[in-house]
């Protein structure tokens, strides 16, 4: 049944519509890599807490960790760094050397709003009204020759695509199915009506494409198998997200977001939820994508830290400076790179965020060249425009 | 009829019922000239923010009481719910449906979001009390409103902020929250480039302190309150000029100001010819409706005269790409379908977008760029053949066609819809065509 219809989509994305057909070309790379986005300002701090720092008592009071050991304690890394206890499940991973820190990291973006903040995350610019796209559309447009473009190689999991893979490369869509299959036969009537319509024609095209392949990649794509909202709606998207990875056929880089990180009032209720959702998803994303996981690398990064400060309502206001994570099957991992700026009041930036010590930018071109093979040039001038002074970060990849 | 009736029923309106255009005929402009002169009366069977509020209040008050506290909660969720179905019912079946249309615009720019809890039992009522009384009325009152109303003030974390050198501010060791603050002038008024900074974020904060809503402890539930023990104490620099100290005052002052200012005009502006024109709103256009946002002192009613003036929201048809939520609308309304509650919310949640539950305080995307993805068209399509099934019309589909895409309907799909193999086929060619999913 599953392959009938497989192949009837199949068939029609190749026939019925004027746009080329998609996983028929060799992937020009079979190493695969992850973009988590963690939306509404992570607080850096908060998920990884400088524990010995001396001021971090004091700013934080209440909202501060217990320290290892204690109940609800933070997860002792190195001495210095915990986990937060809702990110347990990642403990095995760092222990195995398969997660690393950056701490102190920011894009360079030095406002306060999450929507321009985001668009800055996404766009590899440092313009958010930059008119470019997204960094990681840019870096798939540099991974195949044009021929291998005609598979998707970017998959954005939502029903909508992330600034982040918009440009001149088209992507795969996928999203939990909550509605019924329509007929091959209507839909190829429908994509008819749309041929002569240059937004909704490839649009169309794209999502008979996608339905086809996520059809194969998936052992069910039966209504109500999957959650799309809710509590296990980010497990289940990166689930989802490590099939069509692993897939022969399938995307090479993948785009999952999560929201749920603007913690500010009652930040202790607020943040544990997602920042446990991030843990089993990255979990669930390795489990599905099995032995593929020693080909991948994935990265987690937000669009701002929070103040250094709990703030009067028992929360943390839009900072700057926050924790990204690096996992992947091989990465040498199980340290926390970047310098530590400390939280005394001089140091601290503008006198109350983190402040910035690495940019976030080196972490991305530092994955983007050792493991996706981008060069150097190529990612100072197209991916991360005007960005020569920024280095890539040493000693992320060392396996 | 002309093309224009179809403009007027379907980019300024809601998308046409069966003889809706007729009616329009060959006065597109004063149809909609026509809606701008009434009032709009409450919606019908959405809970009010006081009766909302208290119901959320005892929840919280019941402590300890599992029990108790579940039911109240289940009853606060169920609210939105209802609250959703009579809202989407009453844009299906309205014969003003340009003001309906300006009340979800003006609601989508003074974004609520019922992703916080607390602010789903009270989302639609604040679209009924805050923005519905006001899109015709001055933006300086209309900022006034949504300010003020408890689901702004619960949304951006207002309720709890305190002025860190007010009585209770030493006293408890709280502290300002500046959410409201930075989102009123990114977001509501001046435009995230629209010439202020982290100073005058933190200025109007302070200024808004004091500003919460009345809880149980406080005596009044559910609606505004000047608290002045929270307020943070002196003089407020803003935008290069001092706000002298006057309590609740120093607010309402400070909003007057970002309601006059010519960011804001421009800001506006720009989001209306972005809804009404195109998705890159020609600069033109936004500098004429800017001119009479200052000319008339936000006067709303002109401002929105100015929109309909503009030639180019006139001389391309379907350069605007419905949002799911305004595809559904324009199905129930073609149709005359009425569902319940729950397959009503069901529907726009599916296609991914619920009503008064948009990802952040910006709202929903306005643009093509973020609903003509390949998902959600998939979706759509899906959902319009789902949708046709239950579809019980006597009408000849072909006809509806003509009914309700009039001179926009092509050859195309007028050929394809009556060439379909069954009824249900035909209407779902209909709702996915190219000029139902545009407007």
């Amino acid at each position: 049944m599953l392959a009938t219809r497989r192949r009837l989509l199949m068939g029609l994305s190749a026939l019925a519509l004027p746009f080329p057909n998609l996983a028929l070309a060799a992937a020009p790379t079979d190493r695969r890599f992850v973009f988590v986005i963690l939306r509404g300002g992570l607080d850096g701090i908060g998920a990884v807490a400088p524990f010995t720092d001396p001021d971090y008592r004091t700013l934080r009071g209440e909202i501060a960790l217990a320290e290892p050991g204690k109940d609800g304690g933070a997860i002792d890394l190195d001495g210095r760094f915990g986990l937060h206890p809702a990110l347990a499940p990642l403990e095995r991973l760092w222990r195995e050397k398969q997660l690393t820190i950056v701490h102190a990291v920011a894009t360079p973006y030095r406002q306060r709003s999450h929507f321009d903040g985001q668009d800055l995350l996404e766009n590899g610019t440092d313009d958010p009204r930059a008119k470019t796209g997204g960094w990681l559309n840019r870096s798939i447009a540099l991974l195949g020759k044009p021929k291998e473009r005609d598979r998707r190689l970017g998959l954005a999991v939502g029903q909508t695509v992330p600034l982040t893979l918009r440009g001149e490369i088209p992507v795969a869509t996928w999203a939990p199915p909550t509605l019924p299959d329509a007929s091959s036969d209507f839909l190829a009537k429908v994509a008819a009506l749309y041929r002569e319509d240059r937004t909704l024609g490839p649009a169309f095209a794209q999502g008979i494409g996608a339905h086809a392949m996520s059809a194969k990649a998936m052992d069910s794509r039966a209504v109500g198998d999957v959650p799309a909202r809710g509590p296990g709606a980010f497990k289940a998207a990166a689930d989802a997200a490590g099939k069509l990875l692993a897939s022969v056929e399938g995307p090479r880089v993948a785009v999952l977001e999560l929201n749920g990180f603007d913690t500010h009032a009652q930040q202790r209720g607020r943040i544990a939820g997602p920042l446990a959702a991030f843990a089993d998803g990255m979990i669930a994303l390795k489990d599905a994508l099995g032995s593929a996981w020693s080909e991948t690398v994935v990265m987690a990064a937000s669009e701002f830290g929070r103040t250094a400060a709990v703030n009067g309502t028992l929360g943390t206001d839009h900072g700057t400076a926050g924790a990204a994570f690096v996992l992947g099957g091989r990465i040498g991992g199980g340290r926390v790179l970047g310098t530590w700026p400390g939280l005394a009041a001089a140091k601290l930036y503008e006198s109350r965020d983190l402040a910035p010590t690495t940019d976030l930018r080196a972490v991305a071109k530092a994955l983007l060249k050792s493991h996706l093979g981008l060069p150097d040039d190529a990612l100072a001038k197209v991916v991360f425009p005007e960005s020569r002074t920024v280095k890539p970060l040493d000693g992320l990849i060392s396996a | 009829m002309s093309i224009n009736a179809f403009i007027a029923a379907s980019r300024f309106g809601l998308g046409a019922r069966p003889g809706e255009l007729a009616e329009i005929k060959d006065d597109p402009r004063g149809w909609l000239l026509s809606q701008l002169g009434n009032g709009s009366e409450p919606t019908a069977g959405v809970g009010r923010t006081g009766d909302r509020l208290k119901l959320f209040f005892d929840a919280r008050n019941a402590r300890g009481d599992e029990g108790i506290i579940q039911l109240y909660r289940k009853e606060y969720r169920e609210g939105f719910v209802a609250d959703v179905g009579a809202r989407t019912r009453r844009a299906a079946s309205t014969d003003q449906p340009f003001r309906e249309r300006l009340v979800h615009f003006w609601s989508n720019h003074f974004t609520v979001s019922a992703v916080r809890p607390v602010v789903a039992g009270i989302a639609v009522a604040f679209e009924d009390e805050a923005i519905r009384p006001n899109v015709t009325g001055r933006f300086a009152d209309l900022l006034l409103a949504v300010a003020r109303h408890p689901a702004m003030i619960l949304y951006l974390d207002q309720a709890e902020s305190i002025g860190p050198r007010s009585r209770a501010g030493q006293r408890r060791q709280r502290g300002l929250n500046e959410n409201l603050s930075r989102e009123i002038l990114e977001l509501h008024t001046l435009g995230v480039a629209g010439g202020y900074g982290q100073a005058d974020v933190r200025s109007l904060a302070e200024m808004l302190t004091g500003w919460t809503i009345g809880n149980p402890r406080r005596g009044v539930i559910g609606e505004f309150l000047y608290v002045g023990v929270i307020h943070e104490p002196g003089s407020k620099a803003f935008l290069g000029r001092t706000i002298a100290e006057g309590g609740e005052r120093e607010a309402r002052e400070a909003l007057e100001l970002l309601a006059r200012h010519p960011s804001t005009a421009r800001h506006v502006a720009t989001r209306l010819a972005r809804h009404f024109i195109a998705d890159q709103p020609p600069a033109d256009a936004v500098d004429r409706i800017a001119r009479v946002f200052l000319d008339t002192d936000g006067d709303l009613k002109q401002v929105t005269q100015a929109v309909i003036a503009e030639d180019r929201a006139w001389r391309d048809p379907l350069t605007k790409v419905r949002s799911p939520a305004e595809f559904i609308v324009a199905a129930l309304r073609a149709t005359d379908v009425t569902p319940q509650d729950r397959a009503l919310i069901r529907s726009q949640t599916v296609l991914g977008q619920t009503p008064l539950t948009a990802p952040s305080p910006a709202g929903w995307p306005d643009d093509a760029a973020a609903w003509a993805t390949p998902e959600s068209m998939m979706r759509r399509v899906e959902f319009a053949l789902a949708f046709a099934g239950r579809v019980r019309t006597r009408r000849e589909p072909g006809d509806l066609a003509e009914a309700v895409l009039g001179d926009a309907l092509s050859d195309e799909t007028g050929t394809a819809i009556r060439r379909a193999g069954s009824r249900t086929e035909a209407l779902a060619l209909m709702l996915s065509s190219p000029e139902f999913q545009r407007r």
